[in-house]
């Protein structure tokens, strides 16, 4: 008996699934332009004269809360928000997860909020709740992680590639003191995106006449793994005698070559510089194995999109290329293509600045 | 039996109680929008996975076992979904074959445990590593988010008219389903017998290798079920879907008044613990509670709901002294 049902119930999703394999809803023919839409899909115009509403209510939501990097962005949303007589309200999961963000974007939809400020965790898990909560009339802005372009009104990108890569090239220029000589690059992996955008500009800069006592003589990948780059900075000073300086343009990267030149002989003759942390490098700042090193400074980033949100909600601006707002203390910025705004160019940290800065 | 049923519907009113008074207090402290159909909507697809996951489960600990490996098969069977749609496999194809996966990932457990005689325990925190690496294995690290909106809508969208999530439609029905078998029928009797002295029952005659083999499965395939709810909810195929959500789970049920010795517990306890927990802290989120008192709070009611019961047993057994048999401890 028990036998004989189970047999019908095979047959009966062996015939399911028979009958389902012919045609039905597959990639090829799912239409695939949704993924492509216009950001933003601005509604009405923009009146750039428009004055920041008072009392605005915008949730400030990060990737995780008790991260650092967050807890210095929110520092600059809130600062922003007192500025224009707003209530920035930080909230947050425990963990950054996909999808724990999106109970947290439902929650400021519920509690009628003006603005979201969040960065994504995943571009496209958040995407459903988003959008669901633009149509209840939330302006949305992303900041360094976007979600999905047709999810959100404004990005608010950390810094252009040319700027990182062109900064990374004249610091290390700077560092060398003029004299130049041999250089070479510790980065990620070797298909790291934004590492490998950035180190096709470093290219670009160290071909023009201004750079021409600069030579790249290797470009190394410590896979973002501290051990692995540690190895590799004393592999790259192996391996050439005349080394006189390396950019490492990832955090995890210039804090391992950091450590080995600071235990090394090498100490004090060959200079570094890259992208980092200000609590990552600062020994080596103050010590002197690191002159200077760049990265954006989230306060900032948190500071212009929290005022981007503003005039958003205000309707100073709609998300639309071309429009300009004023963003405080930052100054004016233009949305650039699907609704992008750049910082500016990378905060420098020396050992001049380093002590105002804790992330 | 009567004193059994009698001790479950104390705990249930208790929770019953508690549900009103969150929603009460919900109520005035948000000036009406806890209980608006905005947020029971939101409250309704926050709960989705872990409520249709509890259902068997609750099977499952009733038959004095555990299956920790079901936030692994959702993951999987989230992993496959994007896999095979990559692919080029139709939707209406995918969704029956990654229920069978988990269906046979279910058998997997049962098997282990019933067949070679090991514990549920040690069973499935191997196979919730083993699931969840053969998510990883199948996608990797990338998500799939191409699908097509008409799938998608029934993770973001209310039932047309209502404030009624799809999940939570797919959930009651299923929630009939499994309290008929558990409590009205001869397949639910012989799985508390289990529960309450697997050897009495083995000497009864119930089946109980088969029995148990039976609730593995049914959590295998009720878990890859929530993988497909997770993945069009958030329209997101990705190996690490559902991560930790075991926990949650399991403490819905436990809350539920399910004893995790076995052989006690309601399946609408385990509704009503389901909606306590997640009632609860989506009204701490929507106070602006930090998520950090958040999880002290879900923490200590989970210390609560394992402890009251104990007590009350303790304080009514010292009442009305009479003979108790214990479930066998796993």
């Amino acid at each position: 008996m028990t036998s004989r049902r189970m047999g019908l119930f095979a047959l009966v999703l062996t015939g399911a699934l028979a009958l389902s394999a012919c045609g039905g809803t597959t990639k090829e023919n799912t239409d695939q332009s949704s993924s492509a839409a216009a950001p933003g899909a601005a509604t009405g115009a923009a009146n750039p004269n428009a004055p920041l509403k008072q009392g605005l209510k915008i949730t400030f939501l990060p990737k995780q809360v008790n991260n650092p990097y967050f807890t210095v962005a929110q520092k600059g949303a809130e600062q922003a928000g007192t500025s224009f007589g707003a209530q920035v309200k930080a909230t947050g999961p425990s963990d950054a997860s996909a999808s724990s963000q999106v109970t947290y974007i439902n929650t400021a939809a519920q509690q009628h909020q003006d603005a979201l400020v969040l960065s994504a965790n995943d571009a496209n898990a958040v995407a459903p709740a988003l959008k669901s909560a633009r149509k209840q009339g939330l302006k949305v802005v992303t900041f360094d992680s976007d979600a999905a372009t047709d999810a959100r009104d404004i990005f608010v990108n950390q810094a252009s590639t040319q700027d990182i890569g062109a900064g990374q090239v004249k610091l290390i220029a700077d560092a060398l003191g003029g004299k130049g000589g041999e250089i070479a690059i510790l980065s990620a992996t070797p298909n790291a995106t934004n590492q490998n955008a950035w180190i096709a500009v470093m290219k670009q800069e160290l071909a023009k006449p201004e750079y021409a006592n600069l030579k790249l003589v290797e470009t190394a990948y410590g896979n973002d793994d501290d051990q692995t780059s540690f190895q590799k900075t004393q592999g790259l000073l192996q391996a050439h005698p005349n080394l006189k300086g390396i950019i490492s343009p990832t955090t995890v990267g210039v804090a391992a070559a950091a450590r080995y030149l600071d235990s090394s002989s090498y100490k004090g003759k060959v200079a570094l510089t890259g992208l980092g942390t200000p609590n990552q490098m600062r020994k080596f700042v103050q010590d002197g194995t690191v002159k200077s090193f760049a990265l954006w400074d989230p306060s900032k980033l948190g500071y212009l999109a929290t005022y981007a949100a503003a005039a958003l909600s205000s309707g100073q601006i709609t998300g639309a290329q071309g429009e300009k707002f004023k963003a405080g203390d930052l100054g004016e910025y233009t949305v650039g293509a699907n609704g992008e705004l750049v910082l500016g160019p990378p905060t420098v940290f020396t050992k001049d600045n380093i002590g105002q800065f804790n992330f | 039996m009567a004193d059994r049923v009698r001790g479950a519907l104390r705990w249930e009113t208790a929770l019953v109680v508690l549900l009103i008074a969150v929603g009460l207090v919900g109520q005035v402290s948000t000036s009406g929008e806890f209980l608006s159909g905005d947020n029971l909507f939101y409250l309704g697809l926050d709960i989705g996975e872990i409520a249709l996951i509890a259902l068997p489960l609750t099977l499952v600990i009733v038959a004095g076992e555990i299956d920790l490996s079901v936030a692994s098969v959702l993951g999987l069977s989230s992993a496959l979904i994007g896999w095979l749609w990559n692919a080029g496999w139709s939707l209406e194809v995918i969704l029956p074959f990654v229920i069978a996966v988990g269906a046979v990932c279910g058998a997997v457990n049962g098997l282990l445990v019933t067949r070679l005689g090991l514990p549920s325990l040690a069973v499935t925190i191997g196979s919730l590593a083993l699931y969840r690496g053969l998510a990883l294995v199948v996608l990797g690290d990338t998500a799939v988010a191409d699908f097509p909106d008409s799938y998608t809508e029934f993770g973001t969208t209310p039932v047309a008219g209502t404030w009624l999530p799809y999940p939570i439609l797919l959930f009651a029905v299923l929630a009939v389903l499994f309290a008929v078998a558990l409590h009205a029928s001869s397949f639910g009797r012989s799985v508390f017998a289990i529960g309450a002295n697997e050897q009495g029952a083995r000497f009864a005659g119930i089946r109980v290798k088969r029995i148990k083999l039976i609730l593995f499965v049914l959590s295998g395939a009720v878990s890859a079920v929530a993988g497909i709810v997770y993945t069009f909810r958030f329209s997101s195929a990705r190996a690490d879907n559902g991560l930790g959500l075991e926990l949650a789970v399991v403490a819905a049920v436990l809350l539920g008044g399910v004893s995790i010795f076995g052989g006690r517990g309601t399946l609408g306890g385990v509704v009503a613990g389901v909606l306590l927990l997640g009632g609860l802290r989506n009204l701490l989120i929507l106070r602006d509670v930090p998520t950090e008192i958040l999880t002290v709070v879900t923490g200590l009611l989970l210390l609560l709901s394992v402890l009251t019961p104990a007590l009350v047993r303790a304080v009514a057994g010292r009442l009305t002294p009479r003979t108790h048999t214990e479930g066998p401890q796993p």
